[in-house]
């Protein structure tokens, strides 16, 4: 397993060297520059700008200048927000939209495979039908119709949640609405796997057994069946996470949460060639090393799964 | 079981902490302001949109400052004298100024920050509006290297000299701009760019920075060393990111915000109707236009086509059904509302509506162009639904002319490179003004303009008004040629302005001491909360 593991993160390092190499270019080569705007700069100005920002360089030798400097872990300044580095921007970010994402993963893997494990056990039953239905529906109406929504009913028309912002620090308050927009597509999605997962584990032969047994119903199902039925919701555990983190573009942007996932979108239109590729390299990152986990995980629960 | 005598102490003791926390918690006067986009930077020689100058203002005073109904007042300098030829301004500074750290200001920071600014190192955006200033083009330039060559002289400590090329009557409306706002040079050496962290900056404005957590919000408390801080009221201002323009209102609404930036134009006629006294809507210093390029023939070499586009234009029913959140349509280049200056009028702004199109079906007509054999051209605009819909309603109304409009849409920066580079017949834009003064819409179509000016406009006479005006003493004078300057550009076409701009607002029923202006600049200094 662990060389398995390693093997996995040497192989990385090519995959981030192709995705720095791809969006660098891309983004380079897009019309438009960071200094166009509504107000033309004059000549001198621009040409003062692009060599402060080495931009008046061939450009494989600004690519070569900025892996060279990525390997010292120095992403550069940001080109829109000028007081600040991409590190900062990112570090400071980051953490926000980690607990966001966390908490609404959470939600999403203990409502959904609670709902599931529910519709599973009283399958066709109005419970059932409406659990399901409603999981359609969470997976079927986009966040940014779902959000809007929450604000108005509970935020604005109920005054129980506040509206927007992240508060001071961590505040729960603040965080349970965007988390609850962000969630609601995941907890959709794990409920109908795990309910699909369990009505097969319910009928395997093992279950069968220990419910001959004599076993209480809630050691058969919690310890065997639901062990049993995990690995599909482990499987899409890597694809959740990608889709909680492309959720935050929208969400932190609806809600005004300082998390970095607005960078993406931001960074592209405003052409901040830096906070791009960083936040690019940093997802990416991201990316590889939870799929790597998401794959151990799946690889301890199934001890059918060799790495070798 | 405690004594009498204890319990009564503790008791008393009890009252008086829980008083001594309500005073504390009702003494504070927090303002919650909604601004926008994240600010890229609060450094005023940096700075280029409307977010960070709303901050700057609070941080900051220049040597004037604008008082809260816009006119130019006393900032950082108590008085001032004006040479006879109107090119040379001395600046008297006020004994009290000082920064936030207890230094005084003196004429040395100004001297430093105005080099700053025209230092082609800081790479600053809107250095070029100093150009009035002698040798400040050079030096951005790079033509000169020495900034002491700028002319901004310091004779003593508390006495600034501005020399300028020729007389400009709108330089004190310029001094008020973030450019000329002085940063404190001894931070700005020990820091470099991370001298506007909380912690290390240091400003001369009613306000100092307290807290910045970029996407979150930006907090300033009162500056204690302010020269005016006895009449500040404010003791904190929170500024809020707020791009998503409709939860920004939910957010007012919800009490979490006391102004809010801007409003959703598809929500202006609710609120008109159900929150008149908070919803503010009041004229803005911009036009909304479409520019020509003048450099291809079709339009360029046929001002009666050029003509003919702009009366087929309805504004009133753009402004009335379409953005519907108060613009006023334009039939000028300079918005109004420009203190002492005649605004100036297409030819045809008396006419009737069915007048106006007869006549523009005969000019097309004479040109060889009609319902049948329609002209063809493009519009481009930058990706938006407000700018699509104006675009398919001018379309529309161009149509039954003898038009075929194609419409182009491309995302901003994209829309910006094929406009600089004049490839497109119509184009869609808006200039806001950076000061009160018709100089600043006119001096974007003079000849030698370069790329901002996008309709390669070239008019001999139109270039020789700008220059006579600039070197005209007689501010009343200077504005009489500075409108005849632009009868002539509004009469060649190279335009069809659509609508001023209106700046639309949320304000707190509870706040004071929010006056109108053009500028739409309304710095904490002079605003409070009634409790």
């Amino acid at each position: 397993m662990l060389s398995y593991a390693i093997k996995r993160l040497i192989g990385a390092v090519p995959t981030l060297l192709l995705i720095v190499a791809i969006t660098f270019f891309m983004v380079h080569l897009a019309p438009g520059g960071p200094f166009d705007k509504e107000r033309k700069l004059s000549a001198e100005v621009e040409a003062n700008l692009r060599k402060a920002y080495h931009l008046d360089e061939p450009i494989l030798q600004q690519f070569g200048r900025y892996v060279g400097n990525l390997l010292e872990g120095d992403f550069g300044p940001s080109f829109q927000y000028k007081d600040y580095s991409v590190t900062e921007l990112i570090v400071g970010g980051f953490p926000t939209s980690l607990t966001l994402g966390a908490i609404a993963m959470t939600a999403a893997i203990v409502i959904g495979m609670g709902a599931g494990m529910i519709s599973a056990l009283r399958q066709n039953s109005l419970l059932d039908h409406a659990l399901m239905g409603g999981a359609v529906l969470g997976v079927a109406i986009p966040n940014f119709v779902v959000a809007p929504l929450l604000t108005l009913v509970i935020g604005l028309q109920l005054r129980l949640l506040p509206v927007g912002g992240w508060g001071d620090g961590f505040s729960l308050r603040h965080a349970i609405l965007p988390a609850t927009a962000l969630a609601l597509p995941q907890i959709a999605a794990i409920a109908r796997l795990m309910r699909g997962s369990m009505l097969e584990v319910l009928r395997t032969n093992y279950i069968r057994t220990a419910r001959a047994k004599g076993l209480p119903e809630r050691v058969t199902l919690l310890r065997h069946g639901v062990k049993a039925a995990l690995p599909p919701i482990v499987s899409y555990l890597g694809p959740a996470i990608a889709n909680i983190i492309t959720g935050s573009i929208v969400i932190e942007q609806i809600f005004g949460i300082p998390g970095i996932g607005r960078y993406f979108v931001q960074a592209a239109l405003n052409r901040d060639y830096t906070l791009v590729m960083g936040v690019v390299v940093f997802y990416g990152a991201l990316i590889i090393l939870l799929n790597l986990l998401a794959d151990l995980a799946y690889g301890l629960l199934d001890p059918q799964v060799r790495y070798d | 079981m405690m004594h009498r005598r204890t319990t009564l102490k503790l008791a008393a003791l009890a009252v008086a902490a829980l008083l001594a926390g309500t005073a504390v918690a009702q003494a504070e006067m927090v303002l919650r302001r909604g601004n926008g986009a994240e600010p890229e930077t609060i450094d005023p020689h940096k700075s280029t949109g409307v977010t960070e100058n709303v901050i700057e203002n609070d941080l900051f005073e220049g040597l004037v400052t604008l008082a809260a109904d816009g006119k130019q007042i006393p900032g950082v300098a108590k008085s001032w004298d004006i040479s006879d030829d109107g090119t040379v301004y001395t600046f008297h500074l006020r004994d009290d100024a000082k920064w936030s750290n207890g230094e005084p200001v003196t004429s040395a920071d100004f001297v430093y920050s105005f080099r700053r600014a025209v230092d082609p190192k800081t790479a600053s955006d809107y250095a070029p509006i100093l150009s009035p200033i002698k040798n400040a083009d050079d030096i951005i330039a790079g033509k000169i290297t020495d900034l002491s060559q700028l002319g901004v002289a310091a004779p003593d400590a508390k006495t600034v000299v501005i020399s300028l090329n020729a007389p400009t009557p709108y330089l004190l409306g310029l001094l008020t701009h973030n450019i000329a706002m002085p940063v404190h040079q001894a931070t700005v050496e020990k820091f470099g760019d991370q001298w506007t962290r909380p912690g290390n900056m240091v400003s001369n404005g009613a306000f100092m920075l307290s807290d910045w957590v970029p996407q979150s919000q930006l907090t300033v408390v009162k500056n204690p060393n302010f020269h005016d801080a006895a009449n500040v009221k404010l003791d904190k201002i929170v500024y809020y990111p707020t791009e998503d323009i409709a939860e920004e209102l939910k957010r007012y609404r919800a009490g979490e915000l006391d102004i809010t930036y801007e409003v959703p134009s598809d929500q202006v006629k609710w609120l008109e109707a159900n929150m008149k006294d908070e919803f503010q809507n009041k004229p803005y210093l911009g036009t909304y236009y479409y520019v020509i390029n003048l450099t291809r023939d079709t339009l360029g070499k046929a001002k009666e086509i050029r003509k003919a586009l702009a009366l087929g234009v309805d504004r009133e029913i753009l402004t009335d059904k379409i953005t519907q959140a108060g613009e006023i349509p334009a039939y000028s280049w300079v918005p109004p509302n420009i203190p002492g200056y005649e605004q100036q009028f297409l030819d045809f702004k008396s006419e009737a509506k069915a007048q106006r199109l007869v006549e523009a079906k005969k000019l097309l007509a004479d040109a060889g162009y009609g319902p049948d054999h329609p002209l063809k051209i493009q519009l481009l605009y930058n990706t938006s639904e407000n700018h699509k819909k104006i675009a398919v309603a001018i379309a529309s109304m161009w149509k039954p002319l003898g038009v075929d409009l194609e419409l182009v849409n491309q995302e901003w920066k994209v829309y910006l490179e094929t406009r600089d580079k004049k490839d497109f017949d119509v184009a869609r834009a808006a200039w806001i003004g950076d000061y009160a003064d018709p100089i600043n819409f006119l001096d974007m179509f003079k000849s030698d303009a370069g790329e901002r000016n996008d309709a390669g406009y070239n008019n001999p006479k139109f270039d020789q008004l700008l220059t006579t005006a600039a070197s005209t003493v007689d501010p009343k004078k200077r504005l009489e040629i500075l409108a005849q300057a632009e009868k002539i550009f509004l009469d060649d076409y190279a335009m069809i302005p659509i609508y001023h701009y209106v700046s639309h607002h949320m304000l707190s029923p509870k706040l004071v001491g929010w006056e109108f202006n053009i500028l739409d600049i309304h710095p904490g200094r002079f605003l409070s909360l009634k409790s």
